[in-house]
């Protein structure tokens, strides 16, 4: 992953440190020191974004100190089902990823782009500004990592920019979270996108809960992130806490609750268009769009022109859209996704498949997501089996080049 | 894919803020058909539009919403800037109330071009059906500026009723041409009609070109492309040889919005125009 | 733009509670510069003062369910350039079209001592059965802001940002937890159409459908995962039908589950 993103302008510089890291160093913070980590970002001017319980989920929202962490509380999901738990320890991050994801923040449900006012027999039109409010989002997990470099791709990595997104993703700092257990839907092991985080953030930790002893190994990704975890109370990690670190990860990695097999398969789905398994999951599906709105690579939007009562005054709005919608692929004469057959298709070929063709990166990381908001409890890795076990003759449609063609 | 325009010269040359719409004066305004019209604008800041053919804009009409609008006009004349829209819809038939001096927001140019150039040195093919004509009219233009660099060139246009027929003095013209062979068809006529009456793809086994040296560009509604490609196939055209442009719906014009995907491809920047070997599964597969 | 005539608009009820036209004198602060751009000619709730039609736009609420309304709705019609209606009465035949299921006839010796001057419809049915439509607002009772925003998109000529997408989207988008995946209380948001801003999921209770079906609605799925959390067949019936109840397939649906009961 690449984040060739410019900090320059928002990373203090000047400010004292004891001794200077280096990127890839390994700290060891007490558990009782986060809030020292939110306090150094809170210093230099960061919102801190992080999970918090609410509404009996862990969802990402506003929070000012360690306190507000979701202390002692864990998640059971299945497909169609999330609950609450108490933990039998206090571990501050010892859930898998909830309804929300990072996208909630970097592009967001509802954003105005633009505004115009009528003047006379023209019109002026006023660009948004972009936010540049400083933000720390805390307790990103590798799957999420992932997701935001694949949102990247689509927003900045392309020969159009979106200026919007370009600001805040800019002004993010990022602590991710190595996952110490995994979800009862997670599978980012199958997707290659966890559960350990390997780039993309400025700071990684991951939480070790001994029966006496609570701590974080915290791994420093960039130079900011050194810069900040020099302020640390910390010391430098000793092998057994190392080791320690190691095992919790490798533990949250045996535990995925699910498995796909990605063994070819952009091509698996290219060449079946025509699988009768479509109209299986077409009749589960309520095109209700969940799947879409709690994916966090998901990124389509639709633009909606409003105007006050005068019609002197227009604003553009985006908002998050789903290809579940029949208005999404509506042109003059119809919908050409007029079944949830041809919807629900291209939502998973645009996942597993055709994203590769247009971002050389899967659409898919494995949160799980998809699975547990489903009010039907519709399995993608199950779908993929189901396509896989009883495939078309891949000899009717070979693969060649992007579009299928040989 | 070959045809791609090159970014610098021919995309939308504000790549950061690719959203917003730049103000355009209506310079005139022409009637085609009972719902069909043009729109001649003019960049309010001064200055030109280059575009190649094939691109398309997006246009805004004030208060009502943007629609993505294939340029209907002279590449060699990008001072002018020319649509022509079928009032079909909220922001069509907005655009339809607006008259000479009138600001519409323009985006773009955005997406791929027909290979106009490349097509240079063998026979041109241009299929057109109903308001399809107005993407390939560019082609037509740069063909006539060049025309001693073409083979032979047929282009062949059909449309629902003689009163849906675009640019009737322009084919009368270009029908005049020895060097152009044009032929104009309707699916029905009354009695007054001294024209053809069938489908367009009757003309194909009848134009003369050299299959083996032709290229075709095709837009039209999906059902006339697929039976047009059918025709050109049997010729034995090299399918490498044809071009279509596709139409899906479009929301922003750049790749984010995801709206306008076509399988792999993205309509606004990998096309609207693909050649027909790219696509040529998907063409085939309902609901794409 | 000061010289136009300003478009004149009529404001008509059905067989309804007047809830929906409330809302539009709701709109307090929205209500001054409606005024400015708009004439309202008739508006019985708001004014006794009359001005005649032809009317530019009219909002029609409430059902059809006697004979003289059936009439009384073609000259409503006839005398609207464009024509809305708003709420479930007047979209789906509102909660008096419970009466759809049962004998009418039945209901009336019941309630009224003289039965004879009654003179009602069996089924009270949507605008739509009997006419035109230019557009339907959904809801029980229907959103305000919406309802602005389909005037004001009147008056420029542009479509509203009115999306008959389910209520999952809209709860989605403003942050809220899905109460049937994360509680395991039944909603009906995934069949319901969108308009309310997931009012109820956002306050922890699930949708119970008051605007109606969405656009592509699998309600046999719904109710099947509404089962899976223990909902009996007489409450699935009961929830399928409310305000919406005729509207398909909300309609079906009921049916299905009332024939299972009396299957046993």
């Amino acid at each position: 992953m690449n984040f060739p993103l410019n900090r320059a302008m928002m990373a203090p510089r000047g400010s004292v440190t004891e001794t200077a890291l280096k990127v890839g160093t390994l700290r060891m913070l007490e558990g009782a020191s986060l809030d020292r980590l939110f306090g150094a970002l809170s210093k230099r001017g960061y919102r801190l974004l992080g999970p918090a319980v609410r509404e009996g989920a862990i969802v990402f929202d506003e929070i000012n100190s360690a306190a507000d962490l979701p202390a002692g509380w864990t998640d059971e999901q299945e497909g169609g089902t999330y609950r609450l738990k108490k933990r039998s320890d206090d571990a501050l991050f010892g859930y898998a990823v909830g309804p929300h994801s990072w996208k909630k923040f970097l592009h967001p449900p509802a954003e105005r782009l633009w505004q115009a006012d009528r003047k006379g027999k023209t019109f002026e039109v006023t660009e948004e500004k972009p936010d540049t409010q400083k933000t720390a989002f805390i307790g990103v997990r590798s799957c999420d990592l992932h997701a935001i470099a694949i949102q990247d791709k689509v927003f900045l990595n392309g020969y159009y920019v979106d200026p919007l997104y370009k600001a805040r993703r800019e002004h993010a700092f990022i602590v991710a979270v190595n996952c110490g257990q995994a979800g009862g839907t997670c599978f980012c092991v199958s997707m290659g996108a966890g559960p350990k985080a390997a780039a993309g953030f400025d700071l990684a930790l991951t939480e070790v809960c001994e029966p006496e002893r609570h701590y974080f190994v915290v791994e420093a990704g960039t130079d900011l992130g050194a810069e900040i975890l020099a302020e640390l109370p910390g010391r430098e990690v000793e092998g057994r806490e190392k080791a320690a670190a190691e095992d919790t990860v490798a533990s949250a990695a045996q535990q995925m609750g699910r498995y796909m097999d990605t063994t070819n398969i952009k091509e698996l789905l290219y060449q079946n268009y025509a699988h009768p398994r479509w109209d299986t999951v077409a009749a589960r599906c309520l095109t209700c769009a969940n799947c879409t709105m709690v994916c966090p690579t998901c990124f389509c939007t639709t633009v909606e022109d409003v105007t006050d009562l005068q019609g002197e005054h227009a604003e553009r709005w985006q908002k998050w859209d789903s290809c579940f919608t029949k208005d999404f692929s509506y042109i003059h004469g119809g919908s050409i996704r007029a079944t949830s057959k041809a919807r629900y298709r291209q939502w998973m070929t645009h996942k597993l498949a055709t994203w590769f063709d247009q971002f050389g990166t899967s659409g898919c990381v494995g949160c799980g997501r998809c699975i547990t908001w489903c009010p039907v409890a519709i399995d993608i890795t199950e779908e993929v089996r189901a396509i896989r076990q009883a495939p078309q003759s891949p000899k009717s449609s070979p693969v060649g080049d992007k579009y299928g063609n040989s | 894919m070959s045809t791609n325009s090159t970014p610098e010269t021919m995309m939308g040359r504000e790549p950061s803020a690719p959203m917003l719409p730049r103000p355009c004066t209506v310079q005139r305004v022409r009637q085609e058909t009972y719902d069909t019209f043009t729109l001649e604008l003019a960049p309010a800041a001064g200055g030109a539009f280059p575009f190649a053919p094939g691109q398309f804009n997006m246009l805004y009409a004030f208060g009502v919403g943007e629609v993505a609008i294939s340029i209907s006009g002279d590449p060699g004349r990008p001072e002018k800037l020319v649509h022509t829209i079928r009032a079909v819809g909220a922001t069509t038939k907005a655009l339809g109330h607006l008259r000479r001096g009138d600001t519409v927001g323009v985006r773009g140019p955005f997406g791929s071009a027909w290979p106009a150039a490349a097509a240079a040195g063998r026979d041109l093919i241009i299929i057109a059906g109903g308001i399809g004509l107005a993407p390939l009219r560019p082609v037509v233009y740069h063909v006539l500026r060049n025309r001693q660099k073409y083979g032979n060139v047929v282009l062949l246009y059909g449309a629902r009723t003689p009163a849906d027929l675009l640019y009737t003095k322009e084919l009368e013209q270009w029908r005049g041409r020895f060097d152009l062979d044009v032929q104009v068809t309707v699916d029905r006529a009354s009695a007054s009609w001294h024209g053809t009456v069938g489908v367009v793809t009757n003309f194909i086994p009848r134009a003369r070109f050299d299959p083996s040296e032709t290229v075709a560009m095709i837009c039209g509604p999906e059902i006339m492309m697929r039976f047009a490609i059918q025709e050109i196939e049997e010729m034995e055209v090299n399918t490498d040889n044809i071009y279509v442009s596709m139409e899906r719906n479009m929301k922003c014009a750049v790749g984010f919005c995801g709206h306008c995907q076509f399988g792999p491809a993205f309509i606004c920047k990998d096309g609207p125009v693909f050649s027909y070997n790219s696509i040529k599964t998907l063409l085939n597969i309902r609901g794409i | 733009m000061a010289k136009k005539q300003k478009p004149k608009l009529a404001v008509w009820k059905f067989a309804s509670c007047d809830g929906c036209q409330l809302s539009l004198l709701d709109c307090e602060d929205q209500l001054l510069p409606l005024t400015e751009r708009i004439d309202i000619a008739n508006f019985p709730e708001a004014s006794r003062a009359v001005v005649k039609g032809p009317y530019d736009l009219s909002l029609v609420e409430g059902s059809i369910s006697t004979p003289h309304d059936a009439e009384r709705i073609h000259q409503v019609r006839r005398a609207s350039k464009f024509l809305v209606t708003i709420g479930a009465c007047a979209t789906a035949g509102g909660i008096q079209a419970l009466r759809n299921f049962i004998d009418v006839k039945d209901f009336i010796s019941i309630v009224y001592a003289t039965p004879a001057y009654i003179d009602t419809l069996k089924k009270s049915t949507p605008i739509a059965e009997h006419i035109r439509v230019d557009f339907e607002l959904r809801g029980c009772p229907i959103n305000k802001e919406q309802l602005v925003e389909v005037v004001s998109a009147f008056l420029q000529g542009r479509k509203p940002n009115v999306r008959p997408h389910s209520v999952c989207m809209e709860c989605k988008r403003r942050g809220a937890v899905c109460v049937m995946v994360a509680h395991g209380t039944p909603c009906l948001g995934p069949v319901t159409h969108a308009g309310c801003g997931a009012l109820c999921p956002a306050y922890h209770r699930g949708c119970y459908g008051c605007f109606g079906p969405m656009e592509t609605p699998n309600t046999r799925e719904m109710s099947a995962a509404w089962e899976r959390l223990g909902v009996k067949q007489k409450d699935l019936v009961q929830i399928y039908r409310s305000f919406n109840a005729y509207a398909e397939p909300f309609y079906s649906e009921s049916r299905i589950h009332e024939s299972k009961i009396h299957q046993g």
